[in-house]
């Protein structure tokens, strides 16, 4: 159980005073950070969907007519480059994680707040640098860069988009340094790390991949700049360099990266979960054991993105039984979601029906990760629509959906008003069949041998393409849905009590919006998290 | 630590100790440095890969380098260590002069180390080894394509070593300024721990890379 006096109302909350433009650029409450990072990543995930879209109306039709293969080559680029490190890696820890690390640990900020607004500033320098490369006619490496066409024989602005990416990695090592420190050093009296609610877990664990992967990621791209840019050979063949060296740093990256993706995820999927079951977790401690577990065996599955690139057999027999592991923990967690579902009152809020599509599409996305796990399935699959269509049933359908049902979770907290109940049902329900009708014909393709990345195709597939254009239209509609009615509810959405959902956790003890140093007092833990009947 | 000095240290607002900020600051420092020690441990990882495939020329390659300027070098980066703890030391006993004596000192070990490196990178380039920008490259030995390699290698690692110099003297420098200034003599004395650290991971990182490319000549 959880005490904290709610004392007089303190006048003003931490969106009310100082509107103005100086008070929202050179803010340090964590809260004010994570709306300027809510903003620009927005703008990133509408510049990354028009990509997908354009990718989308050229696939409709099976010869190449709407986009050159060269443009079509800078549009998926461009898509992955700014889906996965201006939206996703962000996305919930960055936003929600900014806004609800503090709070739910009863601090009063992170731990250095300057440092956090420092990482808004550099995330926005990147992004300024991807832009220019836009700008300058576009990259065509695809979102990894792979070495020797992005060193030696691209002819498109590769050393601008590496450099934002080589930025904004030091936005995000910033953000995991900050949740790391605030989770050990912050945590209000009696709040035990065995105390700890799943979403503060999650977003711990992720910091610790954050600053542990993230550098390697940021010399990998260092190198590959110094090849391109000063002729600093590294993984040039003609020099005795190893262009499959590039492939080992970047996907011991950007492996873990995709964790850095998933489990914040996980994390606002327990609390959603628990809420609007009315059940506590089921399974606390093999949750955060299976958090621990997916963190670590993350850093030791990197070479199963390159089964097919000559690697030695055993490296591939190695990597696939450790990928085969990573999937245990993932389970478990799966089971427990299930497990305090059943037998418990399910209230399928807005916020619920979003976590509940997350259940669904993640386990699809991972089950066809054991899929591409085995090695001889893999030598099939590899680079065909099947793994795009597993990386987006589990990025998409799982990270992009937890956001925004995290989103809607806390939104009354974050704006102190509500928004329509009718309105985020459909949204969701739209993105739930948008997205399955979407990616469920990619997983067809790519078993029927369509690979990615080719503007044009054999007539054979021609349906099946229609199919998920058609679908990617109404997954559209369920990412512009939640943009008008929740900017509605802005001005006109009724005022949010301190609790709307009768849910357990620190932040819901503070104001709806909070004050600027979110509790009047600091409260004091005395019981475990989520004590739902 | 420091007890007796209560009324300059009010932790900053989001803190409610002292002890919690300095917790929390030696902490971060701490996790930076873990951050550090991976960005060098990506090239460091490729290199040594590379190296075990091209064994020979690799070592072959090392005896172009300078071993006596790196050795110097070595054994200066290692003093300003010195010169840094004892820095800390006097002013955790408050002795400002001392303080500044040792930081300045620091400061300019560190300034001669980037001079002579400085130095040696000219040395290789008249010697026509420094393969950048299309510039010549003139290796003796056998297999002048894989050596290439080699000295890219040296110059990344040690330039990324230097940048990592060259950002600590700064903050060195600032250090130094606040020192003279003296003001909070209690944060001062956190802040130098903090930087000491810094100062001393990147003598660390020297060792290593010392070891690497000049000392396993085969
Ligand atoms: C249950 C755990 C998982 C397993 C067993 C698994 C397995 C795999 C395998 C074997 C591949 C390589 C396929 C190939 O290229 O031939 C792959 C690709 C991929 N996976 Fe997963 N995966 C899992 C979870 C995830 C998660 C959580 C994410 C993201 C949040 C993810 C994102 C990706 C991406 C982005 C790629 C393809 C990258 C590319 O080539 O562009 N996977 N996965
Ligand atoms: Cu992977």
């Amino acid at each position: 159980m959880i005490t904290a006096s709610h004392a007089e109302h303190a006048s003003g909350h931490y969106l009310s005073h100082d509107w103005t433009l100086r008070g929202w650029l050179l803010t340090v409450d964590h809260k004010r950070i994570a709306w300027l990072y809510a903003a620009s990543i927005t703008g990133f995930f509408f510049l990354g969907g028009l990509a997908a879209l354009l990718i989308r109306l050229e696939l409709i039709t099976a010869p190449g007519d709407l986009l050159s293969s060269e443009t079509y080559n800078k549009m998926f680029s461009l898509h992955g480059i700014v889906m996965v490190w201006f939206f996703l890696i962000p996305s919930i820890p960055a936003t929600l994680g900014n806004f609800l690390m503090p709070m739910m640990v009863g601090a009063k900020d992170m731990a250095f707040p300057k440092l956090n607004l420092l990482s808004w500033y550099i995330y926005t320098v990147g992004g300024i640098f991807t832009l220019a490369a836009v700008i300058a006619g576009g990259v065509d490496t695809g979102w990894t860069f792979y070495t020797p066409f992005s060193s030696l024989f691209s002819n498109s602005a590769v050393i601008a988009a590496a450099t934002g990416v080589f930025v904004v990695g030091f936005s995000s090592i910033l953000t995991g340094l900050n949740f790391i420190v605030t989770t050990h050093t912050m945590r209000a009296p009696g709040l035990t790390w065995k105390r700890l609610p799943l979403f503060v877990w999650a977003n711990y664990a992720t910091g610790l991949i954050m600053v542990l992967a993230t550098p390697v990621l940021t010399v990998t791209l260092l190198l590959l700049g110094l090849e391109r840019g000063l002729g600093i050979g590294i993984f040039d063949p003609a020099l005795g360099g190893d262009p499959l060296l590039f492939q080992h740093l970047f996907w011991f990256y950007s492996h873990p990266a995709v964790y850095i993706m998933i489990l914040p995820a996980m994390g606002v999927v327990s609390e959603i979960i628990a809420c609007f079951s009315r059940n506590p977790v089921f399974g606390y401690k093999g949750m955060v054991i299976s958090i621990a577990a997916i963190a670590l065996f993350g850093f030791v599955v990197w070479g199963h993105h390159m089964f097919v690139s000559g690697q030695s057999l055993y490296a591939g027999i190695l990597f696939s039984f450790f990928t085969f592991l990573v999937a245990v923990p993932s389970a478990v967690k799966t089971l427990n979601w299930t497990a305090t579902l059943f037998r418990g009152h399910i209230w399928f809020s807005a916020p619920m029906i979003y976590a509940l599509s997350f259940l669904g599409l993640f386990t699809i996305g991972g089950l066809t990760g054991v899929f591409l796990a085995a090695l001889a399935l893999d030598v099939h699959l590899h680079d065909t629509y099947f793994v795009t269509a597993h990386f987006h049933y589990i990025m998409v359908g799982g990270a992009v959906t937890a956001y925004l049902g995290g989103l809607h979770f806390w939104w009354p907290k974050m704006t102190g008003r509500m928004y329509s109940e009718l309105w985020s049902k459909v949204a969701a329900l739209a993105l739930f069949i948008g997205f399955n009708l979407t990616f469920y014909p990619q997983f067809l393709l790519g078993y029927s041998g369509m690979p990615r990345r080719y503007h044009d195709y054999p007539e054979a597939f021609e349906f099946l393409h229609i199919l998920s254009s058609l679908g990617s239209g109404v997954l559209a509609i369920g990412y512009l849905l939640p943009l008008v009615y929740l900017g509605w509810s802005l001005w006109r959405g009724p005022r949010a009590p301190a609790n709307p959902w009768d849910a357990y956790g620190l932040e819901w003890l503070a104001d709806s919006p909070p004050i600027k140093h979110n509790f009047t007092e600091t409260p004091k833990v005395t019981g475990g998290p989520y004590v739902y009947d | 630590m420091s007890t007796t000095e209560t009324p300059e240290s009010a932790p900053a607002e989001q803190f409610n100790t002292m002890a919690q900020q300095r917790h929390a600051g030696l902490m971060g420092m701490w996790v930076f440095l873990i951050t550090e020690l991976l960005l060098f441990g990506g090239v460091f990882g490729a290199f040594i890969v590379l190296r075990v495939q091209h064994e020979n020329v690799f070592a072959e390659a090392a005896h172009h380098l300078d071993l006596v300027l790196g050795t110097i070098n070595t054994v200066l980066l290692l003093t300003s260590g010195l010169t840094m703890a004892l820095a800390e030391q006097a002013v955790s006993v408050r002795r400002r002069g001392l303080s500044l004596v040792f930081l300045l000192g620091t400061i300019l070990l560190g300034l001669v180390f980037l001079g002579i490196k400085a130095y040696e990178w000219h040395h290789e380039y008249t010697k026509q080894l420094l393969p950048v920008m299309d510039l010549p490259f003139n290796y003796p030995g056998e297999h002048p394509e894989v050596a290439e390699l080699f000295f890219n290698f040296y110059y990344a690692m040690t330039g990324m070593h230097a940048a990592h110099m060259l950002i600590g003297i700064v903050i060195l420098a600032v250090m130094a300024a606040l020192v003279a200034g003296w003001r909070a003599p209690a944060k001062l004395d956190r802040q130098i721990h903090i930087v000491g650290l810094y100062w001393a991971f990147v003598d660390v990182v020297w060792i290593f890379v010392f070891t690497v490319l000049y000392l396993l000549r085969g």
